[in-house]
């Protein structure tokens, strides 16, 4: 029967079925199953469907937000419990759209994926001034610092936040996207990792924090298993 | 000129240069990154005024002015947002000041989309987009622009909405065009709208010129004219990227030269595109090449 509802939750998320997802979550709540449990089993296999759908051209930018939406709505039910301590969130990571650069789309899908995978995200916003990184490192004590940059003229910036951040010793890892980036460029600056996509920045970040991912197969199959 | 001699030129069958990128070529004359490049008409006109001068000069028949962000919500981000219309006129004034006093020549207004998601997807409503386009619109009709050219859309409702406003507002030609990418899915927006759907949405608007813009170079605008081309009366219009920019050393370096541009630009020609020129990474030298493509063509 949960083995049910979870997949019904995982389609609810993938359909961007707010209402549904809202009513889903109480009912999982109600009928005493974890919220880590609703938010593995449920809305991240949803998510994950998404990533791929939307890196495989079959959905959208639309999709995508309506999706996140439905989402940060079952989320917003499950915070309060998940910050009780009830769950340890997996890890902490600041994220930002680089100096000169105010395309936030793509990094606000990376921040709502990692949310779903249990991180808890501080979300700088766009235009982030080196300053304003460093702060938010030394204010929240991040595990990641996640950098985006959709112009060729911004991603040197990432250079400049990596360069200080090492000036400064602080203790944390980077990570770095967006269209124009790549893994070689994420090396040149001494990012400490790349990642092509919403899905993969999730892998990636739980490398950083040392969490084993499930390897998602592919294709929606992960949501008719059971 | 006025904006009936400018339908009425692509009507008789002449084929219009337009110009090549404002963005890309403000950074290379020296503007810094993260600044508001609106603002630029303002505190530096001899720069903006420079570029129009030399599209003329390479043989643009038209140049679009230096307002695609001017409109009140990406201004904000500045905290420019009193400022649409003092932007909007003297960026159109500045380019009607280097205009050649000939038939023919044109100056077209500028609009980009507003950056914001709409209604259900974000915060803004269908009916604020709308004023906030109309502001625009009103500002660029006022300064005496030929046309408006709305462009770099994304989202077809957006489109709409900005089409309706420029034609509810003024009484000006209005140019739509929308940026498409070739993938898994064939050619769509990034909001998934395909040719097709854009074709038949902006017609319902009520747009007189309908086309694409940026994208990530000449071979996919040659895909986009092939399959749009059949699917309008209309005068299309095409505006291609010179490439995805490779980063050097620092710099970002665009791909497509006018040397490569030249035997795809002639293809888009033939396919029977109505105004060419250029987006991101193209700057006079591209367009010198497109006005003797045109001449040559014309001539035959
Ligand atoms: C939408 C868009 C805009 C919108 C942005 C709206 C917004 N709120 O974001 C608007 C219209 C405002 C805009 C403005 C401009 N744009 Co623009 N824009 C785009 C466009 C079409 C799509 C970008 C996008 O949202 N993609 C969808 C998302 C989901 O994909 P994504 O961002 O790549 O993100 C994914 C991955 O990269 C990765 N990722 C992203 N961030 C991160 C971060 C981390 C930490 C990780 C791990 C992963 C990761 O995961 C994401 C999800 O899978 C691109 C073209 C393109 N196809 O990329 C041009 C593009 C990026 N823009 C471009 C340009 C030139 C501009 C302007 C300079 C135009 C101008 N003349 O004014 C301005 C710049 C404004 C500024 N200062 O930033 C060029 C950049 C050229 C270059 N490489 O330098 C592009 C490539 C268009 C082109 N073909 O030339 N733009
Ligand atoms: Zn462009």
């Amino acid at each position: 029967m949960f083995e049910k509802i979870l997949q019904e939750m995982s389609q609810a998320v993938i359909d961007g079925n707010k209402e549904k997802c809202e009513e889903l979550t109480r009912k999982l709540l109600g009928l005493g199953r974890s919220p880590k449990e609703i938010l593995d089993r449920g809305l991240v296999p949803g998510m994950d469907v998404v990533g791929i759908r939307f890196r495989d051209n079959i959905i959208f930018v639309p999709e995508v937000l309506i999706s996140a939406r439905a989402m940060k709505a079952s989320l917003a039910i499950l915070e309060p419990l998940l910050t009780q301590g009830e769950v340890k969130e997996v890890g902490t990571c600041v994220i930002g759209t680089v100096k000169g650069d105010i395309h936030d789309i793509g990094k606000n899908i990376v921040g709502m994926m990692l949310k779903g995978a249990g991180f808890k995200v501080i979300d700088l916003g766009v235009d982030t001034k080196v300053e304003k990184f460093i702060d938010a490192i030394k204010r929240e004590k991040p595990d990641i610092v996640g950098m985006s940059a959709l112009l060729t003229t911004t991603m040197g910036y990432m250079k400049v936040v990596v360069d200080k951040i090492k000036e400064e010793g602080l203790a944390v890892k980077t990570m770095i996207g967006g269209a124009p980036v790549s893994q070689a460029f994420a090396e040149k600056i001494g990012a400490d990792r790349y990642a092509k996509n919403a899905a993969e920045a999730v892998k990636r970040a739980k490398e950083l924090v040392g969490v084993a991912t499930i390897a998602v197969s592919d294709q929606s199959s992960v949501i008719s298993h059971q | 000129m006025n904006n009936h001699q400018f339908l009425q030129f692509l009507q008789s069958g002449k084929i219009l240069v337009s110009d090549g990128a404002m963005g890309t070529e403000l950074q290379k004359r020296g503007m810094p990154v993260g600044v508001c490049p609106e603002e630029f008409n303002i505190s530096h006109p001899e720069i903006v005024q420079g570029i129009y001068k030399d599209y003329y000069d390479a043989g643009s028949d038209l140049v679009t002015t230096n307002t695609f962000g001017a409109n009140r919500s990406r201004l904000a981000m500045h905290g420019f947002e009193n400022r649409v219309r003092e932007f909007c006129v003297k960026s159109v004034e500045l380019a009607l000041a280097v205009c050649p006093d000939k038939s023919g020549k044109f100056v077209a207004g500028s609009m980009g989309p507003t950056g914001d998601l709409i209604e259900p997807l974000g915060p803004r409503t269908a009916r604020e987009v709308y004023d906030i386009f109309s502001e625009q619109a009103e500002a660029l009709a006022e300064g005496g622009a030929d046309a408006l050219f709305i462009e770099t859309m994304m989202a077809a409702e957006e489109a709409e909405i900005a089409v309706r406003a420029a034609k509810e507002k003024t009484n000006l030609p209005v140019a739509a065009t929308m940026t498409f990418e070739f993938g898994k899915a064939g050619l769509r927006t990034m909001w998934g709208v395909d040719v097709k759907t854009a074709v038949s949405r902006l017609t319902d608007a009520g747009v007189d010129i309908i086309g694409s813009n940026c994208g990530r170079g000449f071979d996919e605008m040659i895909a986009i004219v092939r399959e749009l081309r059949p699917l309008t009366v209309k005068p299309i219009i095409a505006q291609s990227n010179a490439g995805i920019p490779d980063w050097v050393d620092g710099i970002s370096v665009y791909t497509e030269t006018p040397e490569i541009i030249e035997p795809k630009a002639q293809e888009i020609l033939d396919l029977g595109v109505n105004i060419i020129g250029g987006c991101c990474g193209t700057g006079p030298a591209h367009i010198r090449t497109m006005r003797r493509l045109v001449d040559k063509k014309q001539s035959l």
